[in-house]
């Protein structure tokens, strides 16, 4: 990055990424200042990891493949089929932890890899490639077994219902009790796969790949990137992650169930989106998927406190969608005008040499 | 000649998709094209899969013309069909007395609400330049809940005799109404279509919005009358749902219709980046879908596998039409005949050889 001299003050994704940040700071403020009982507790802020772990794994995921100028939306009802096959296999199969991970990763990445092969290298809209795969998965979840099942092996409950006690951020309750900060491993590992991806998309050659052939395929071509290959990747990737969103998902609830994460493909579309990634390509910072899926979950969690009509949530979130929509494509727009200018802070000046 | 011919292909493939699996249907029991009288209207199969498939070929229409405009997906159509359906559902109740004039009111109401709703998407879509998929997620996330609002309570009930006979049969018309209103639709979309310039402009904005705009087309304008159009076809396509159930479930009317439109236009043979278009192919796309769906069904497939095998045909069929695979299969078959000429066979050979490496030569390009 010192190397290349830098027309822009600050690029599309970051600038993006920065709108994301303030608003869910904002969001998350206003949600202190008007719930402080539930919303100061470092407890409620971690419970949203915890819970919701397996939808900001999703999130990266389609993060990466949005980057790359694909979608995939096969990947709510691939989480859903890795959970039931996680449940049945724990169940009735081998009852083994070890190989119901290894069998979680197989099918995200069989599933990847397949959509992956037929957009890259056939050329097939990924849409409808990604939609067929998630009839694919529902149909091979609803095959495999119907009925909710819960997992009863003694080392997956106590997998499933251990936590990781944080003393320091603990509170002391209204009867002088002390309650310390537990964080499920789910959110761990989501927040791992974090700090992995971007890494792996900033500094990797892959990702400078990706973001290059998201950006302009031909000119991609040109450098001499090989196009098929790097959307094949990630698309495998995304499958990589969805496998494991899946696992993650079966360790939160315990159960595989045929209803299990259905709908997640929009809302991590929407909370890619949120975060700053477009759909058009090239443009995204992973650190913004989590925070894109954060805002759209705050609202929910903001809208259940209310206590108003559920309905109000879809309408919320919608609303906060196409705010955040208008938002950036105006900013963009500006920008493309050459009329929104952002200074750099000092401290990250240096960046540009 | 090449676009010709791969117009040619554009069709066929849907059609002789449908071939087969009415063959498939002959074969599991003869009496497939059997059509049966019951109180003075046609039913079989046949009419059943026309009855069937109307609102997801009314929605394929203006899905077409979107994805050729804007080169994106609405994917909140059976949202926007909720919601001007219970707007519809709103006003007629609302009316008390139930003819024909208020059936009409209210129809023309819902159209009003579904072209605002294209309005919105378009605005976002054209003006705001954002891809139609993120535009209409939107609404996709929100419309439910909007159309329960609406509603006021949980699926409202229209028990009446004009409703139930839209949706089924009127007295004296030996055709189910649905699909005479598809009918009636089609025609009108393709008078509208030969009488406007609006294919035209549509396939030119979607090629190349620039040098539309330097022609003189306004791309804003076209965009936004596209979505327009699909917003009359979703309050049409919600009309004939909502008759057909005889009541508004806000949950589940035409749930997941959006994901089989944009197959049936991409069985069609259009490409989903916009462009050149054929509401031909799209309406093709849209009854193959639902024979596939009633050739499951009739093969004793279990429910729950259903979903699968539909999966697994879509991949084969967008394999085969693949440009890859198609091209790899008009090489071959090139070659095959170049092998066979037997005549002119040392000639042949080396220019076959030099053709291998050019070709040959393109692909390694590609993979450096």
């Amino acid at each position: 990055m010192n190397q290349t001299k830098r027309t822009e003050v600050i690029s599309n994704s970051n600038l993006l990424l920065i709108i994301a940040a303030v608003i869910f700071v904002l969001m998350y403020g206003f949600a202190i200042l008007r719930y402080p009982g539930s919303f100061l507790q470092y407890q409620t802020f971690f419970d949203m990891f915890s819970l919701n772990a397996p939808l900001i794994i999703l999130t990266l995921g389609l993060s990466i493949v949005m980057i790359g100028g694909g979608i995939d939306i096969s990947v709510g009802a691939v989480t859903g089929l890795v959970t039931m096959c996680c449940a049945v296999f724990l169940e009735f199969g081998p009852r083994n932890i070890g190989g119901s991970m290894l069998l979680a990763l197989g099918i995200g990445i069989a599933f990847g890899l397949l959509q992956g092969f037929l957009i890259a290298y056939l050329e097939i809209q990924p849409f409808i490639i990604t939609l067929a795969g998630m009839f694919l998965a529902n149909g091979l979840l609803t095959t495999i077994h119907k009925d909710p099942l819960n997992v009863t092996l003694p080392d997956f409950v106590r997998l499933r219902d251990s936590e990781i006690v944080i003393q320091w951020l603990g509170i002391t309750n209204r009867l002088g009790k002390f309650i310390p900060l537990t964080i499920k491993p789910g959110a761990v590992i989501a927040l791992a796969l974090v700090v992995l991806m971007v890494i792996l998309m900033h500094w990797s050659r892959f990702g400078r790949n990706l973001y290059a052939v998201g950006g302009n395929s031909q000119s991609a071509l040109m450098l001499g990137i090989n196009v098929k290959r790097t959307k094949f990747y990630s698309y495998a990737l995304c499958g990589l992650l969805t496998g494991i969103a899946g696992f993650v998902f079966i360790l939160t609830t315990g159960a595989g169930n045929v209803g299990n994460a259905t709908g997640f493909e929009m809302k991590a579309i929407a909370g890619s989106i949120i975060g700053g990634t477009m759909l058009s390509g090239g443009v995204g910072n992973l650190i913004g998927s989590p925070v894109g899926a954060l805002t759209l979950l705050t609202i929910n969690e903001l809208i259940r406190a209310a206590g108003v009509n559920s309905n109000f949530q879809a309408i919320a979130s919608g609303m906060m969608l196409c705010i955040f929509i208008v938002l950036q494509s105006s900013v963009l727009w500006l920008r493309g005008k050459g009329r929104f200018r952002l200074a750099l802070p000092a401290w990250l000046s240096r960046v540009r040499s | 000649m090449m676009r010709v011919r791969l117009r040619g292909v554009q069709v066929f493939l849907p059609l002789s998709v449908l071939a087969i699996l009415i063959l498939i249907n002959l074969i599991k029991g003869a009496d497939y094209f059997s059509i049966s009288i019951i109180n003075g209207a046609l039913y079989g199969n046949i009419p059943n899969i026309l009855f069937g498939a109307s609102e997801l070929v009314i929605l394929s229409i203006g899905m077409t013309l979107v994805t050729s405009s804007s080169g994106g997906q609405d994917i909140s159509v059976g949202v926007a069909a909720a919601i001007s359906s219970s707007v519809f559902v709103r006003i007629l109740l609302g009316a008390g007395s139930i003819t024909w004039m208020t059936i009409l009111v209210a129809f023309l109401a819902s159209c009003v609400v579904g072209i605002l709703i294209g309005a919105f998407n378009g605005t976002l879509v054209a003006i705001f330049s954002v891809q139609p998929m993120v535009a209409t997620l939107i609404l996709y996330t929100a419309g439910r809940s909007i159309a329960f609002l609406v509603d006021g309570r949980l699926s409202p009930v229209l028990a009446n005799d004009l409703t139930s006979q839209i949706g089924s049969v009127i007295p004296g018309i030996p055709i189910q109404t649905p699909i005479l209103l598809t009918v009636i639709f089609v025609i009108l979309f393709a008078i509208l279509l030969r009488t406007t310039n609006l294919k035209l402009y549509s396939q030119s904005v979607g090629i190349n919005q620039k040098a539309a705009r330097l022609n003189g087309i306004n791309p804003v304008r076209i965009k936004i009358l596209t979505y327009m159009i699909l917003g009359v076809c979703t309050a049409v396509a919600g009309f004939i749902a909502v008759t057909k159930a005889g009541r508004h479930d806000s949950v589940n009317l035409l749930k997941y219709v959006e994901m089989d439109a944009i197959l049936a236009v991409a069985i069609g043979g259009n490409a989903l980046g916009g462009g050149k278009f054929s509401i031909a192919g799209s309406i093709i796309g849209a009854y193959t879908i639902e024979v596939l769906n009633r050739t499951l069904l009739r093969l004793e497939v279990d429910t729950e596998t259903i979903k699968a095998f539909k999966a697994v045909f879509i991949i084969i069929l967008m394999v085969i039409a693949s440009p890859v695979v198609r091209e790899y299969v008009a090489k071959s078959v090139k070659l095959m005949r170049a092998r066979r000429d037997g005549a002119v066979q040392t000639q042949l050979a080396d220019g076959t050889d030099a053709a291998r490496v050019s070709e040959a030569a393109i692909p390694t390009e590609k993979e450096v």
